[in-house]
């Protein structure tokens, strides 16, 4: 213990603390102000949805993915859906899948903004924090127009959406859009030309290209890193297919990529122009016609309980990569439901990141990624009262176990 | 006049200056955190809200960590506030003579304005948590940074001072009583807003505000030196920034806004003393306005690193040729003089 006093001494950071927005618990190794090394442990804020899942059928668990998170709930909802969708083989209407493209991106505008000033804040710069929460206020109202919330949308349903995109909304959605171009050069402005904001992010919580494909980034977290990923390009889902997006990397707007956190703002700003324009093309181009595949909730049920096999649904959330995978063995509930968030995959870069940088940096640099631990919780081991780490060698054990137990 | 009632007017005097000190910084963190809103697109707490709150915090338990040592932890809020209320009588309030104003000088409040800062330090190591030690570390290398700045700023203008011919130019009274921006060419006037410029920029520091408030540095160590301060040992912590504040001010006004509405208006004797103070209040909310709230709303948080090159990099230079600003001005004075 006396050794553990002396330098590098430790500085405990949550599981809360002003810096963290959500619970995750992190123990640095400080050498003056400086990080030597540092650990993290997840798991604070797990809450078994999962769990809850398998026992409700899937129209029920659309609405619990909605509350995996307050800011991904489309996301989740979309993935989950899809997965059921392709395991019942539902053909979902063209229009839904435009409704649900817009919904999507608007979720992404929210979000980037909403996590911007998040960043301001954890430098300090509070006014830019209270600049950029008040413009992203008319992205919530139009949020709400659309689909009566403005968390927990409960737009999208397995099948198709709940609501349609009636004419007279046009006007309020391209009311937005265009206040939001017009902003975005301000914004980015803001943000990138500022002297302090500059000296806090710039070449601060590096993450080179290969530490983010070595650590399986996605995300703007892995763009920002020069790692050419978006799955709206790589893997189109809904309408992205029919629309041009391409992955928006830092090089684009400063002609280089350092992988900074300077270069995670760049990246989250100019998504929120791109969500802009992907907008507005589903708008002019939305086709006629049904919302849903089967708008009969009963009728909708009766296929999904017949439904066997398992599926994927991938979805580019904000954060990343989001990933459920379903099971159904024609029974009602799922028999397997796993959610891995965008988060999961984003946390270890962590390490890279903050190794080496100043207290000063935790705050930004933890932020930078965007975590939502939330929607990463999705398990914790707790045995007669005391937490034990499982090792990749545990895991595998574990899962060569249930193996064994199922194949019984 | 015997010793006894000279020393039962001090006292007197004291108690008032420290109630008004006390209650005029309060209103000063208001007025602040009112104009912040405001510049934020908020509405803002009430001016009276800091009393609101110090009257909260008096009722709250006052809580001693195990680990921390606890007579230092309980004295290090009364030294703070006890010594920002000390600077305070040695400072001119508009035209009111300050009470201890002839027994103590310029270097003295100097000195004086370290002891706030040194006790939260000493609160801070002895509240047994590592936010509450890297903050006072972080407090300390700030206090070695902006010193510097801070005394050429005093020398500075104490010495123009003197060369002009003013006795004792290191008292407070003689540098509001002779306005040093009526004794210097347009090269001192140069000089001046150079230092001037350094004395607004060291003012945040000393308050820890942001962008120099990395000993408290909400975000990172959840308040720093304050972590462990709760209850009445807070609410001490607090009316000393309050005091602060107001010190801060009514510095910046002595050394370079001394002039009293008396000295342009005539005004009953009574009448102008109230005048004096109202303005010289005024022009304390003005300076407050300008070195803390538009710089705290309009900048984001330095690095301690950061922080001290920016003091004893830029802002000592700024300072030093402020300061040869005034001595070449000076030395033509002189030279014309001659002539």
């Amino acid at each position: 213990m006396s050794e553990e006093k002396k330098s590098p001494y430790i500085i405990p950071i949550g599981p809360t603390h002003p810096a963290l927005k959500e619970p995750v618990m992190f123990t640095f190794r400080m050498d003056g102000e400086v990080i030597r090394d540092v650990d993290f442990a997840p798991g604070q804020t797990h809450r078994g949805i999962e769990w809850m899942g398998m026992r409700r059928n899937p129209v029920q668990i659309v609405h619990l993915t909605d509350r995996i998170c307050g800011i991904c709930g489309v996301s989740h909802t979309l993935a989950f859906s899809r997965a059921v969708e392709q395991v019942a083989g539902i053909e979902v209407p063209e229009r839904a899948d435009y409704i649900r493209t817009i919904i999507a991106e608007f979720e992404r505008i929210q979000s980037h903004l909403l996590w911007a000033g998040v960043a301001a804040h954890e430098l300090g710069f509070d006014s830019l924090l209270h600049l950029t929460w008040r413009v992203r206020e008319q992205s919530m109202d139009v949020i709400e127009n659309l689909t009566g919330n403005r968390v927990n949308y409960a737009l999208v349903q397995v099948g198709g959406v709940r609501r349609d995109i009636v004419p007279e909304q046009h006007r309020i959605i391209e009311d937005c859009l265009s206040t939001y171009e017009g902003l975005l050069g301000k914004l980015l402005d803001l943000f990138l030309h500022d002297k302090t904001i500059a000296m806090r992010c710039r070449n601060v919580g590096l993450l080179s290209k290969d530490d983010a494909l070595k650590l399986c980034t996605v995300g703007p977290t892995a763009r920002a890193s020069g790692v050419n990923v978006d799955l709206r390009q790589d893997y189109p889902y809904c309408a992205y297919g029919d629309l041009d997006v391409r992955a928006i990397l830092p090089d684009q707007h400063l002609g280089e990529t350092r992988g900074d956190v300077y270069d995670r703002i760049v990246v989250r700003l100019l998504e929120v122009g791109q969500s802009c324009g992907i907008v507005r093309q589903c708008l002019s181009e939305m086709p006629s016609g049904e919302i849903t595949a089967e708008p009969k909730l009963a009728k909708l049920l009766a296929i999904c309980k017949k439904a066997r096999g398992e599926a994927i649904g991938r979805v580019e959330a904000p954060r990343g990569e989001c990933f459920h995978y379903v099971v159904m063995e024609g029974k009602e509930a799922p028999t397997a439901w796993k959610v891995k968030a965008s988060s999961y995959s984003n946390l270890m870069s962590w390490i890279p990141m903050l190794r080496g940088e100043q207290i000063a940096d935790i705050p930004i640099v933890v932020a930078s990624i965007d975590p939502c631990l939330s929607c990463t919780d999705r398990v914790a081991v707790v045995r007669s009262g005391s937490r034990s780490i499982l090792t990749k060698d545990d895991l595998h054990r574990l899962s060569v176990e249930k193996t064994r137990r199922l194949q019984q | 006049m015997t010793l006894v009632t000279t020393i039962g007017e001090i006292i007197l005097w004291t108690v008032i200056v420290s109630l008004f000190g006390l209650i005029a910084g309060l209103f000063l963190l208001g007025i602040d955190r009112k104009l912040a809103a405001h510049m934020q697109a908020r509405i803002g707490p009430p001016l009276r809200q800091p009393f609101i709150d110090i009257r909260k915090l008096l009722v709250k338990e006052n809580i001693v960590p195990e680990n921390a040592i606890p007579w230092l932890f309980n004295m290090a809020p009364v030294i703070a506030l006890v010594s920002s209320l000390v600077i305070l009588l040695y400072i001119p309030l508009g035209s009111l003579i300050s009470p201890l104003g002839m027994y103590g000088d310029l270097i003295l409040v100097m000195y004086l304005l370290t002891i706030p800062a040194l006790a939260m330090v000493a609160g801070g190591f002895a509240s047994g948590s590592p936010y509450a030690t890297v903050g006072a570390q972080r407090e300390m290398v700030t206090m070695i940074g902006y010193e510097f700045p801070l005394a050429i700023v005093v020398i500075g203008i104490a010495w123009r001072l003197w060369a002009a011919g003013v006795a004792h130019p290191f008292l407070l009274s003689s540098i509001a009583g002779n306005p040093v921006w009526g004794i210097v060419g347009p090269l001192g006037i140069a000089g001046l807003i150079l230092l001037l410029i350094v004395l607004a920029v060291v003012t945040p520091a000393e308050l820890s505000r942001i962008p120099f408030d990395t000993q408290e540095a909400e975000t990172e160590l959840a308040g720093g030196l304050l972590v462990e301060y709760s209850g009445r040992n807070l609410a001490l912590f607090s009316l000393s920034t309050a005091v602060k504040t107001l010190v801060m001010g009514a510095l910046a006004v002595a050394i370079f806004f001394p002039w009293n509405l008396s000295s342009f208006v005539a005004l009953p004797a009574g009448v102008a003393q109230v005048a004096d103070l109202l303005f010289f209040l005024a022009k304390v909310v003005l300076v407050m306005f300008i070195t803390v709230t538009l710089v705290r709303v309009g900048m984001a948080r330095f690095r301690i690193n950061q922080v001290v090159t920016v003091y004893w990099v830029y802002f000592a230079l700024i300072g030093l040729a402020g300061l040869l600003l005034l001595m070449a001005d000076s030395a033509l004075g002189t030279v014309a003089g001659v002539l």
